[in-house]
């Protein structure tokens, strides 16, 4: 066998790099995409679910009496009826699956039904004889943190996660100190297609589930678990996904369909209207933050003393995750010498919080980068140059005593972001938009910047990896590519990623990605900006080992310059030759560079794998008067490292920028006394495209050395700065304090 | 649930004098919502899309005659000379979709506080046809709302039309949202002077448990303004205008909006509406 140099194949089009049509952009744009509201079996009943309309009480008795006697309804089950275990959860299993006794927020399910329409389902579910003794519910942090005072769950603490991080000297003094209390409101993910999914049991005892998700295998491992089935009686395909952005991270109507499905011996779809779905996944954590920064005359920062509250809700979910991003990344993209962080997440009666775009990060950049405001004000600094001169560097160390390794842009990025020629004097039009309340009374303009700072793929030493299975083989006598993954198309792009990258690595322009199911190893999550990272690289990593497959055949062996693109790979009529001997499939699970956990104590550790980040400007028209914003412009810049489909970043920064404008203006759950004000899209407000200004963008492009292709994660980054960036250009604008997110028009007007 | 879908007027009164509990859609843009959020279950509804006069308007005299079923869309295309703080309110109403479903007579049937065409057809003095198979009978709109999402409408009732005399001057309304689109009220208010009566009429929304003039400030206004000389506005007389108006909502705290906010910001629309509308009149 010889030796030869062997690197990249011919650039076939739509490779890395390319921007290819989406395979499933024409449907969803003509309004044909089947999501899985959509499924469909023909017998299939639908299921409904009775939800507690109190935040605390006890279950004292229970009737299903008078919903079995409904004609139509085919099952009618309770807590009693849950085949295995009875709670589940992602960190820690504390949710029951239907409510027992204790019920520890509005919206818990207690009973679910199933019935021949959804109708008779949901109707059925109300006239069951639920008797609660209710009780005061924990809503307030200050009480949750009391270790006297009630307990949520009568079995653990409240306080469910502390992370505290020293770093340097804890009695640091400086010249020039700011000090500031923030707060952010409960965010939602708000998509669009509502929790659904179809539940089938199968001939062989188990259940097929069709369902929209984050991540397959850890729905599969917490439904089979409470269903009390192995693993492999359980098989998830993924179905058409409506948006994610955290909110699938937990289960939903999982186990619930399956529960009835498996009961009936029918398929069961549940699906959710909008109102339901607001009580049937987590939100974005509240918080509460404290900041003191201390500087020296120069505007160098001495120290930095936080301690940040994150209310978890009734249920654990990740907040022990979130809290530990919020902790670690708390200081934002700055080196500093001093730090006493306390990231704390409780425990309280007010609905669940988990996972959303930003985890954890979002609510500590509002705060940062407000004191980093306060801070130029005090010492007479422009914004961007006192965030210029502490601007996080390649080499400097985390307050968590972990390098930034790899390129850290993060004075660059302010200073494009500053560079920007400035917003055109007048705006398409005026705060009010077409509610014509001003023409031009009071209107004064601001302009506002921020960055931000956000881990990329799972921290904390967990064993982080994705699967894929590439098979190359002959169709129709050409060269064709079969990828086949668990990872979730969440909206992001990834079934387009994944093409690209078999492209490039294989020459072989036709590929099909199969459905995501669970019939292959696990991706982990469409998550934590991690998944073109994560199965992109398992992706190529397939691709790679069949490229060597194919050059065994030839009787080459493969080269160390394997990826050297000066040197061609195999011909497409080559590889047609090679494929005569039979298909090639590579399954491989791929893994980033370990992570290692926190120090308790300390808050010491090498936690997290890559950073990424980005920064904003923001140029706002304030009516004074009425307390009214119109974003005119907003300009960004970030690293991606490398821009695997430009078309796909560039659409990750414009709608991660307008949710961080949602909740900079308007996006906001109310919870008053653990009760939820406004389920509905017409009191949770998202942006419009009146709302939403033009963009425009500065992507570098800083390959990471550890990363595939030097990418960086892209989803995440662009929400988080955004949200302070708009509320500075406010503060500019008004001289208001705006201490809190979202800002509402008596904030701004101070009424 | 039971669907009536009567195909002449005279049938839709039958059948409203036959089954009272019978909850008429047109649009739908509100019934269907409640409908879908299971806050209403009514025993039937009473589909008025098939009855197509419903759906025009013209004018006799001096009186234009705008059907129940007209919708904000064709205000918008249509009504923009005639009627414009009508038409100005239409423009702020939801969405495209909605602009194309909703209607005038939906929103009066609603009764709802935030209406959009309630403050205009306040300031306006318009009035509304109620028929039924007694007969029909005229009420000034600011006689038929008796309070949240409640009218003077009996149960046999339908609305035809509202009555309301072609804009002899200016009309403004305004309408504060926490976004630039696609918003409910969180306070509104309409402004319309009648030079030809030196009268000045007002409409408030989402303030007050039902849409209402601000009849202090009318008068006042209508007795301050320079109507002869057509001179600038005192600024005194413009800033004592909004506190009038503010004086006369009675808000309420709510997921959208605190009391103080909505009278500070009625005041402000006030000041800002009259000064736009006598600028225009003075040309």
């Amino acid at each position: 066998m010889t030796t030869v140099h062997v690197g990249l194949p011919a650039a076939v089009d739509g490779g890395v790099g390319a921007s290819p049509q989406r395979p499933d952009g024409r449907l969803k744009v003509t309004g044909e995409f089947a999501f899985s509201s959509d499924l469909w079996a023909d017998d299939m009943l639908w299921g409904a679910t009775l939800r507690s309309p109190h935040p605390r009480a006890r279950i004292t008795a229970l009737d299903i009496g008078p919903a079995l006697r409904v004609p139509g309804v085919y099952a009618v089950l309770t807590h009693e009826d849950v085949p295995g275990a009875p709670l589940y959860g992602l960190e820690h299993v504390d949710q029951p699956v239907l409510a027992a006794r204790e019920i520890r927020y509005q919206g818990e399910p207690i009973v679910i039904v199933a019935a021949d329409h959804p109708e008779t389902a949901r109707r059925a579910a109300r006239l069951v004889e639920v008797a609660y003794d209710v009780l005061d519910p924990v809503t307030e942090l200050a009480a949750a943190l009391d270790p006297a005072g009630p307990q949520v769950h009568a079995d653990r603490p409240n306080l469910l996660r502390h992370v505290p991080i020293r770093r340097g000297d804890p009695h640091a003094t400086a010249a020039v100190v700011v000090t500031g209390e923030y707060e952010v409101g409960m965010q939602d993910q708000a998509f669009l297609g509502p929790e659904s999914g179809l539940a089938v049991p199968a001939e062989d005892g188990g259940i097929d589930l069709y369902i929209a998700t984050q991540w397959l295998h850890v729905d599969q491992r917490q439904v089979a678990a409470c269903l009390g089935l192995p693993p492999e009686k359980v098989r998830l395909t993924l179905s058409g996904v409506g948006g994610a952005f955290g909110a699938r991270e937990d289960l939903s109507m999982q186990v619930h369909a399956c529960m009835l499905a498996l009961h009936t011996g029918r398929p069961v779809k549940m699906v959710y209207g909008r109102e339901e779905s607001f009580f049937g996944h987590v939100h974005r954590h509240p918080a509460r933050l404290r900041y003191e920064h201390g500087a020296d005359a120069d505007g160098r920062l001495v120290y930095v003393k936080a301690r940040i509250l994150l209310d978890g809700g009734a249920y654990a979910s990740s907040t022990g995750a979130v809290v530990a991003n919020a902790a670690t990344l708390g200081v934002g993209p700055y080196d500093v010498p001093n730090v006493v962080m306390d990231a704390y997440g409780l425990y309280t009666n007010n609905p669940p919080c988990g996972a959303m775009r930003g985890f954890g990060a979002v609510q500590a950049c509002f705060a940062y980068e407000s004191q980093m405001d306060k801070l130029a004000a005090a010492l007479g600094l422009d914004p961007v140059e006192v965030r210029v001169r502490n601007a996080l560097t390649t080499g400097d160390l985390m307050p968590t005593g972990q390098v930034v390794e790899g390129p850290a842009p993060v004075a660059e990025l302010l200073r494009l972001v500053r560079e920007r020629p400035p917003a055109p004097a007048v705006g398409d039009f005026l705060p009010g938009g077409t509610a014509n309340t001003t023409r031009g009374e009071g209107v004064v303009r601001g302009v506002g910047f921020g960055i931000g700072i956000k881990n990329v793929c799972f921290s904390e030493g967990f064993d982080d990896f994705a699967t894929a299975r590439v098979r190359l083989e002959l169709v129709g006598g050409r060269p064709a590519v079969l990828v086949h993954t668990a990872a979730a198309e969440v909206g992001q792009g990834l079934v387009t990623v994944q093409a690209q990258i078999v492209r490039t690595e294989l020459g072989v322009e036709q590929v099909t990605i199969a459905p995501a199911d669970t019939a292959v190893g696990s991706a982990g999550s469409s998550s934590a900006s991690r998944q073109t990272y994560m199965t992109g690289g398992a992706v190529r990593a397939a691709c790679q080992a069949i490229r060597t497959r194919l050059l065994e055949r030839l009787g080459r062996a493969p080269s160390t310059t394997d990826n050297d693109k000066k040197v061609p790979f195999l011909a497409l009529e080559e590889i047609a030759e090679l494929l005569g001997e039979g298909a090639i499939e590579e399954t491989v699970e791929w893994r980033h560079r370990p992570t290692h956990p926190l120090d308790p104590a300390t808050g010491q550790g090498d936690a997290h794998v890559q950073y990424a980040f980005a920064a904003h400007r923001a140029t706002v028209d304030v009516d004074l008067e009425l307390g009214l914003v119109k974003v005119v412009e907003i300009v960004t810049a970030q690293d991606v490292g490398k821009a695997v489909n430009p078309g796909a970043v560039a659409g990750q920064i414009q709608g991660g920028t307008a949710q961080g404008l949602g909740l900079a203006l308007m996006e906001e759950i109310q919870v008053v006394d653990g009760k939820v004000r406004n389920p509905s899209f017409t009191d949770y407000l998202l942006p419009t495209i009146m709302d939403m200004p033009p963009m425009s963008l500065d992507v570098l492009e800083l390959a990471d050395p550890h990363s595939p292709y030097g990418l960086r994660g892209v989803g995440e980054p662009p929400t988080i700065s955004s949200t302070p960036a708009v509320v500075a250009a406010i503060r500019a604008a008004t001289g208001a304090a705006l201490t809190r997110v979202p800002v509402r028009p008596e904030h701004i007007v101070g009424v | 649930m039971d669907f009536l879908n009567p195909a002449t007027w005279a049938d839709a009164l039958k059948m409203k004098a036959e089954r009272p509990d019978a909850v008429p859609i047109a649009g739908g843009t509100d019934v269907m919502v409640e409908l879908n959020f299971h806050r209403r279950r009514p025993p039937a509804l009473l589909d008025l899309t098939r009855i197509g006069e419903l759906s025009t308007w013209d004018l006799d005299g001096d009186t234009l005659r705008l059907g129940a079923g007209v919708s904000y869309a064709r205000i918008m295309a249509e009504l923009g000379e005639q009627l414009p703080g009508l038409a100005m309110a239409a423009r702020t109403v939801g969405s495209p979709q909605i602009r194309n479903r909703g209607t005038v007579g939906g929103n009066l049937g609603s009764a709802s506080p935030a209406g959009d065409a309630h403050p205009p057809l306040l300031a306006a003095g318009a009035r509304v046809e109620l028929a039924s198979v007694r007969g029909t009978r005229l009420v000034p709109v600011d006689e038929f709302f008796t309070g949240p999402k409640r009218s003077v409408l009996a149960p046999d009732e339908l609305i035809a039309a509202v009555l309301v005399r072609p804009a002899a001057g200016p009309e403004q309304f305004s309408k504060i949202g926490t976004r630039n689109a696609m918003v409910i009220a969180v306070s509104s208010f309409a402004l319309a002077l009648h030079p030809d009566r030196r009268a000045v009429g007002t409409g408030i929304g989402s303030a007050a448990p039902t849409p209402r003039r601000a009849a202090e400030a009318e008068l006042f206004a209508a007795g301050q303004l320079p109507w002869d000389t057509l001179g600038a506005l005192d600024p005194d007389v413009v800033r004592r205008f909004g506190e009038l108006v503010a004086a006369a909502a009675a808000p309420i705290d709510d997921v959208r909006g605190t009391a103080a906010y909505r009278r500070h910001a009625l005041a402000v629309m006030a000041r800002r509406t009259l000064t736009w509308a006598w600028r225009d009149l003075c040309g």
